[in-house]
């Protein structure tokens, strides 16, 4: 009512009763971009298509008719998912140039409900990494690096030099999305989420990163990584939010035959949710080592916050965790082995100028196209399933995923309805620490905390938490039963409500007009 | 333990990826030690899982045309083509063996 309105804006009805039209708000949104260019969160903007877009909501609120809550609301999209007649490159040299003849599922879906498509936002290539920093056209930025929090803790000598250098990732492979919600240059993004990469960024960006169920959500136009895995990820900056957006996303497809067919009801969350009634499990494993002290202790707070609210909290234990990043690894590489097949220069992409024969082309193709991690995956997923491996490796690999899916299995059916974990092991590094190891490394130590999830194809969502030491987010992670989002963001937003994580004070946007930050600011849309 | 040179080379010729220097071929054999823990793992009586979705059955549709003729849309990405064409070297030419390719493998 108009409690709600007061106490937390909501864009979307500001957008109803006229108080912002989308035209404004799109072209702020876009001034947004435009001034925080520095983060690098987008690889494109389609300024005239999404102004256009605008426009076409705004005659459908004048009329009185929106589509619904998302129209006119500006988003933003991973650059692997595909989008009609914009470029979707995902970050590499293999797709530069590549114009996408068709709009992924999910894409066309939010457009259906009048969602403005500000642009593409940056990644690891392919995908492939942790930290966003890994693709063509350079590392994503954390905005945080920029917020008053960070900079106020930071043992700076306030050389504007060392402030260049001490900036921090966003985490990966979403980044650019995460950053750009985080930024608010848009009110939600699609990531996407084979062993973390939507929660991973939105821990480190402190927003929230939802992983759904594996075959509630399409992946048809998601250009794959690992089929079994892949999901779609939504990022926004509350809970409610992303409830909206996985409303409007969720549900077969007919051109994925791996969204399940069950009727899918949108749904809203409880207004007061009450976690009373529940049983929240605290797997030991997830206790890894190098989960910094800080994390501990918050995840041990948040423990006792259930506990106080009246939750049954016990600590449960998922043996194959460890193995998780392992059988990852080799499934991961396998995958990809056979997906990154069809990138040949024939019929899309990049195509080498040599022409000797078709093998070749293909190889050379390959070789200007794709960067080292690519590469390197490409050839451990052949190797693992050479004649001679496959056995050994693959089919191990898959019967270790039996083991790990059937551990959550049993903590669910003994009663326990939520997990509770910490979502990664310290709050986001600067950069030039974390280029000193190799992505393969880095993936393995950063994914420890979220892979196991896509393995077993369970919802997942990082919820901000609390800031660290050092002024940096800090998220939590709650693991849910499979299509049992509803269950999972109720808990998710009366953890949210508990910790009121702090909104970010960028210090670039207070240049900007302050109605226009009134309305960005809203934590929610909806 | 390192990797053959045969395997090397195989794998560059199924992947049509080449290993680039030491780092590429150290790289795998890091890969490989990784994944060898894998088999610390008990897995007797464990069938492996292809799909977490093994207990539904997977959906089909009816075999209509729903969509098509985009040709024109779908040849704009193509880099070499001729009329509705996407133009290829020519095939049934096999790789380059080890010692005659370009590849760093051959040093090894």
């Amino acid at each position: 009512g108009m409690r709600q309105l007061v106490w937390r804006f909501q864009v979307s009805s500001a957008l109803k009763e006229g108080h912002v039209t989308p035209t404004e708000l799109c072209q702020r949104c876009l001034a947004l971009i435009k001034s925080t260019r520095f983060l690098n969160a987008y690889i494109t903007v389609a300024e005239e298509a999404a102004l256009k877009q605008a426009e076409e909501s705004e005659k459908r609120y004048k009329r009185g008719q929106p589509l619904g809550v998302l129209d006119g609301i500006p988003i933003a999209v991973k650059d692997n998912f595909n989008t009609a007649g914009i470029e979707t490159t995902c970050a590499s040299n293999m797709l530069k140039g590549y114009i996408s003849p068709y709009n992924a599922t999910v894409v066309q879906k939010l457009l259906d409900q009048g969602a403005v498509l500000l642009g593409k936002t940056n990644l690891d290539e392919f995908a492939m990494g942790s930290g966003s920093t890994d693709g063509v056209f350079g590392p994503v930025r954390n905005p945080w690096s920029y917020s008053r929090q960070y900079k106020e803790k930071s043992v700076s000598k306030s050389h504007s030099e060392d402030e260049e250098s001490n900036w921090v990732i966003t985490g990966g492979s979403s980044g650019g999305s995460a950053a750009a919600v985080s930024s608010f240059t848009c009110f939600a993004a699609l990531g996407s989420d084979t062993g973390g990469s939507t929660r991973n960024p939105a821990a480190h960006c402190g927003v929230v990163g939802l992983k759904p169920t594996y075959g509630l959500i399409s992946r048809h136009g998601l250009i794959p990584l690992v089929n079994s895995m892949d999901v779609p990820g939504i990022l926004t900056r509350c809970v409610d939010d992303a409830a909206v957006v996985l409303g409007s996303l969720a549900g077969h497809d007919p051109k994925d035959s791996t969204t399940i067919q069950d009727n899918f009801k949108p749904f809203e969350l409880p207004s007061l949710p009450d976690v009373s009634k529940l049983s929240i499990g605290i797997p030991k494993e997830y206790h890894a080592p190098g989960l910094s002290s800080e994390i501990l202790a918050l995840w041990s707070k948040a423990a006792d916050l259930f506990k106080n609210a009246g939750a049954k909290v016990i600590e449960v234990s998922l043996p194959h965790t460890r193995y998780s990043i392992v059988c990852y690894h080799v499934l991961c590489t396998a995958e990809v082995a056979s997906n990154m097949a069809r990138f040949d220069g024939l019929e899309y992409g990049h195509r080498s100028d040599m022409n000797k024969s078709t093998e070749s082309m293909y190889a050379a193709t390959r070789r200007e196209g794709f960067n080292d991690v690519v590469r390197g995956r490409i050839l451990s997923g052949n190797y693992f399933l050479l004649k001679q491996n496959y056995e050994n490796y693959f089919i191990k690999a898959q019967r270790v995923r039996r083991l790990i899916a059937n551990d959550f299995l049993k903590v669910f059916g003994g009663g326990v309805d939520i997990l509770l974990t910490p979502t990664t092991l310290s709050d986001a590094v600067p950069y030039r620490e974390f280029i000193k190891e190799d992505n393969r490394t880095r993936s393995a130590q950063d994914d420890i905390l979220t892979q196991a999830a896509n393995m077993a194809g369970l919802p997942a969502i990082n919820v901000p938490t609390a800031l660290s030491e050092r002024g940096l987010p800090i998220g939590l992670q709650f693991i849910g039963r499979s299509f049992q989002e509803k269950q999972l963001l109720t808990v998710a937003k009366w953890f949210e409500k508990q910790v009121k994580f702090p909104m970010i004070q960028l210090e670039e946007v207070k240049r900007h007009n302050h109605d226009v930050f009134q309305h960005q600011k809203s934590a929610s849309f909806s | 333990q390192p990797v053959a040179v045969e395997v090397l080379d195989h794998l560059e010729q199924l992947a049509l990826v080449d290993f680039r220097d030491t780092e590429g071929v150290e790289r795998l054999r890091k890969a490989i030690q990784f994944a060898d823990q894998l088999h610390e793992v008990n897995t007797d009586g464990v069938e492996p899982m292809d799909s977490v979705l093994e207990d539904r059955c997977l959906y089909l549709r009816e075999d209509d045309v729903t969509e098509g003729n985009c040709a024109n849309e779908l040849l704009k990405n193509a880099r070499k083509k001729v009329e509705e064409y996407f133009v290829a070297p020519p095939g049934n030419i096999p790789l380059p063996t080890l010692e005659e390719r370009e590849t760093f493998l051959q040093g090894s």
